[in-house]
């Protein structure tokens, strides 16, 4: 079985319309995210404690509220995980929340306002100020010096516009999940960091496949304008480029279907990331190679005609 | 077959026996239940879990902690191994609690990182790892002075109530302040205590307002200070751990102190600590600790009862008054002390691992803390295996119908790689071995689907130079070779990512930077040596016609 091979696609011919619809979508991410003031911290990063509490019959949101009146917290967000008898309550101030026992007195005044229906946790995490700082550090230093470990390599194995292309798709990808991540309502965890790099590895690991068919290609059709050999490269790696992503779509979303609440927004992040990684490798990374060309060949013409 | 065929055969058997084998013990391990491991020996299970993937706290649940040691104020000579002395005063700790497979390690300058696999009770081991244990022995200030103490704290708090505007010297109704008044106004703190005894109480319900006033008022300015040091005061204001009902009201009192700031003797005096029931008639039905004073501090002890007959002493940890007596007489050398309270017999026992393994040099605070419960662990297992096997027969499905015949070497070749990266999480020489987390479940998922990756590259070659008309040994060849260097670009970057998770993560995202770079690796083995093998060894026995590809 085979498909789409052998394919004249005319991608860079749509290349202004896909940098609209880029734009497009870039554009209601920032919005949304402008509007939020920002991508929303998971505690890993602004700190604070969580809780995963489990019922043994269904519970509402209200009454855990009340609960948490009751024992003296007022700022809180509750949040149904995976039906309704479990939920996550998550709490902005950590600090003092290990001396007070703050855990242990939620807990058994939970139990306390609903005989019958035993509550445990599943789940605790307090992460002070502190580390929520050092933490956001790492993961931007993390961020910085994968992507400029990748501009070096890229820079290396190919010409510089190739590494800014390659970049300047990854970054797409990554503004696009974040974008999609505020306007969801989804935190900003460490394992959505993780798999933010991981969004990057793969949107790269897709371009630079096409990239090496743009260099093998160019020395092969010698003589044809850029346009037509990138064109060429595309439609020749079109066929792998849809098959790895649909196996890598595949097993993400089995992840995301079956792996649990816990890595649900985990999963969410390296769907969309494998989807958006693989249009943009078709139509950001190397269409804007071509613009660079052309406009270095017309000013080149210029200077010398 | 030539030579280097030979031994690339060789090589590629090797290392799927291996890995085979390796991976074995996970699958044993990880596939047995509670009642099959209970039948086997001690070895035996030794042995698994020592060959078996170590699974990470999120998985098995359990607590990580990060304590902060606040060196801030300690002496030169004390802070250079303060580290070392609570990495091993919690060690001790930890160990007479009683978990498998502690880990406790110093982070940085001043951090320590704790971590308890498939703990069942974080409230009482957070108690016990957080807890200073500075054991005091305090006498109780005399009666006289007592009462210069008093009279000091009640003009301070009075004063700052005026000041604070809390209170006023006037009556409300322009009539002299009648007695109560006047006391409640000039003697805030008094008024609220009782004396049943010698020993001052308080209403519980008015010692959170007490605790409040008197932290807010500096005790060198208010108290007595010693001569030389006129920064320290000479008395300490303490308060008992317990409260009881004082006969008439049926109202909670706890005790309030006022000690002296020398204490008689330290906890290291104390050699051994053990629990022991009845050791206090005032708390029949709780357990107490009794405690072994060493030959020194015995003496001690000893002098400084036979010097103060019908004074009061207390047994304070940390900051706490746990247990206060009257001297009834000179406490000869080898006499235990003992320490009750309304303790639990989990408390009492807790205090007693506390005591003889030692305070911490320094005071540490909890900066992060993460608490997976077993169920939950579990849970995630089942689910990420689950996922993993759903992902893995949708990927074969897929290859076997688009690629066929060479999509089954795909499939086996993506076999190895799963069996590669188990066995290589579990067999790589570091200390501490890697960790399975959940992310680094889903790192071995998202290998699946990458992996792959490698062998759709060379197959869709393999097609084209079929294409091109050339002989399928030639196709084969030059579709490996081609597809080489695009397979080592394409991963080198996945890698930069991934080594960067390894460098920067902590806990479970290091997890899954470790199996998305094993992944890789793995993969870049099974798929352009180990499949390029099978490839060679068909077409070099048979006479191809047709490649099923």
């Amino acid at each position: 079985m085979e498909f789409l091979v052998g394919t004249h696609i005319n991608f860079l011919g749509h290349r202004r319309a896909a940098f609209i619809v880029s734009a497009v979508v870039i554009l209601i991410g920032l919005i949304s995210l402008v509007i939020q003031g920002g991508p929303k911290p998971g505690i890993d990063f602004a700190g604070g404690v969580l809780l995963q509490v489990k019922f043994e019959q269904s519970i509402s949101a209200e009454s855990i509220r009340e609960s948490l009146d009751r024992v003296g917290v007022d700022e809180a967000e509750i949040q149904h995980f995976g039906g309704d008898r479990e939920a996550i309550i998550r709490l902005m101030e950590a600090e003092d929340a290990e001396e007070q026992d703050l855990a242990g007195r939620i807990l058994s005044q939970l139990n306390e306002d609903n005989p019958g229906n035993t509550a445990t946790f599943m789940r605790e995490e307090l992460v002070g100020p502190k580390i929520g700082e050092e933490l956001t550090a790492k993961a931007t230093m993390a961020i910085i010096y994968a992507l400029i470990g990748i501009l070096i390599y890229i820079s290396l194995r190919f010409e510089f516009k190739f590494a800014v292309g390659a970049v300047a798709a990854l970054v797409h990808d990554v503004v696009i999940v974040l974008g999609l991540f505020s306007i969801t309502g989804r935190a900003i965890t460490l394992p959505v960091i993780a798999a933010f790099l991981t969004i990057v590895g793969y949107s790269l690991n897709d371009t630079i496949v096409i990239y090496d068919r743009i260099r093998e290609d160019r020395r092969k059709l010698y003589g044809k304008s850029f346009v037509d050999i990138v064109n060429t490269s595309l439609n020749e790696s079109l066929s792998r480029t849809l098959v790895t992503s649909l196996t890598t779509l595949l097993v993400v979303l089995c992840l995301f279907i079956f792996g649990g609440e816990v890595i649900k927004d985990f999963a969410f992040a390296l769907m969309v990331g494998v989807i958006v990684g693989t249009y943009s490798s078709l139509y950001v990374a190397s269409p804007l190679v071509v613009e660079w060309q052309i406009r270095q060949e017309a000013r080149r013409r210029r200077k010398h005609g | 077959m030539t030579p280097k065929m030979r031994w690339k055969v060789l090589l590629v058997l090797v290392v799927v026996v291996l890995a085979a084998w390796r991976a074995s013990y996970t699958f044993r391990f990880l596939s047995m239940s509670e009642e099959d491991l209970a039948a086997l020996s001690t070895d035996q299970v030794e042995e698994l879990e020592a060959n078996a993937i170590r699974l990470g706290l999120d998985l098995q649940g359990g607590m990580h902690m990060v304590l902060q040691v606040e060196k801030e104020g300690l002496p030169a000579d004390e802070a250079q191994d303060v580290m070392a002395r609570a990495q091993e005063v919690i060690t001790n700790r930890i160990d007479q609690f009683g978990v498998a497979e502690p880990s406790i390690q110093i982070e940085g300058d001043d951090r320590i990182i704790v971590q308890l696999p498939g703990l069942q009770d974080e409230q009482r081991a957070k108690r016990l790892i957080g807890r200073t244990a500075l054991l005091e022995f305090m006498p109780v200030a005399l009666m006289e002075e007592t009462d210069i103490v008093l009279r000091a704290l009640d003009r301070a708090i009075s004063e700052q109530m005026l000041a604070d505007g809390e209170i006023t010297m006037e009556s409300e109704t322009g009539l002299p302040l009648s007695e109560t008044e006047r006391l409640e106004r000039e003697r805030p703190l008094s008024v609220k205590l009782r004396f049943p005894g010698e020993l001052p109480f308080m209403k519980e319900s008015d010692v959170a307002w007490a605790k409040q006033k008197i932290a807010g008022l500096d005790l060198a300015e208010v108290l007595p200070t010693y001569p030389d040091d006129p920064t320290k005061p000479r008395y300490r204001i303490a308060w008992h751990e317990d409260t009881r009902v004082l006969s008439d009201d049926g109202e909670q009192y706890r005790g309030f102190y006022i000690l002296e700031d020398e204490p008689v003797m330290l906890g290291s005096s104390v050699i051994s600590a053990d629990v022991r029931p009845g050791l206090d008639q005032d708390y029949p039905n709780s357990p107490g600790i009794s405690l072994r004073l060493s030959r020194q501090g015995g003496r001690t002890f000893a002098n400084w009862t036979g010097a103060n007959i019908g004074n009061y002493i207390t047994i304070v940890l940390d900051d706490v008054v746990q247990s206060a007596a009257v001297i009834k007489s000179r406490i000869p050398a080898g006499t235990p002390a003992s320490l009750t309270g309304n303790f639990t017999d989990v408390e009492a026992s807790d205090i007693a691992i506390v005591l003889r393994a030692g305070r911490l040099p320094a005071p540490m605070t909890v900066i992060e803390e993460r608490t997976v419960g077993p169920s939950l662990g579990r849970d995630s297992i089942n689910l990420g295996v689950r996922a993993m096997l759903i992902g893995f027969l949708l990927v074969v499905l897929f290859m076997l119908i688009y690629y066929k015949a060479a999509g089954a070497v795909a499939v086996a070749a993506l076999i190895v790689n799963v069996l590669l990266i188990i066995a290589l999480m579990s067999s790589l020489p570091v200390d501490p071995r890697p960790a399975l987390t959940l992310p680094g479940l889903a790192g071995i998922i998202l290998t699946i689907g990458m992996a792959v990756d490698a062998n759709v590259l060379i197959f869709e070659r393999i097609r084209e130079e079929l294409r091109n008309q050339k002989t399928i040994r030639a196709a084969i060849r030059d579709g490996y070779e081609r597809a080489f260097m695009t397979i080592m670009d394409a991963n080198v970057t996945t890698l930069i990512a991934a080594g960067v998770l390894l460098y920067f993560g902590t806990g479970p995202i290091k997890g899954f930077g470790i199996t998305l770079s094993l992944g890789i690796i793995a993969s870049m083995f099974t798929a352009i040596i180990a499949t390029r093998v099978v490839f060679d060894l068909i077409t070099s026995h048979w006479n191809v016609k047709h490649l099923s590809i």
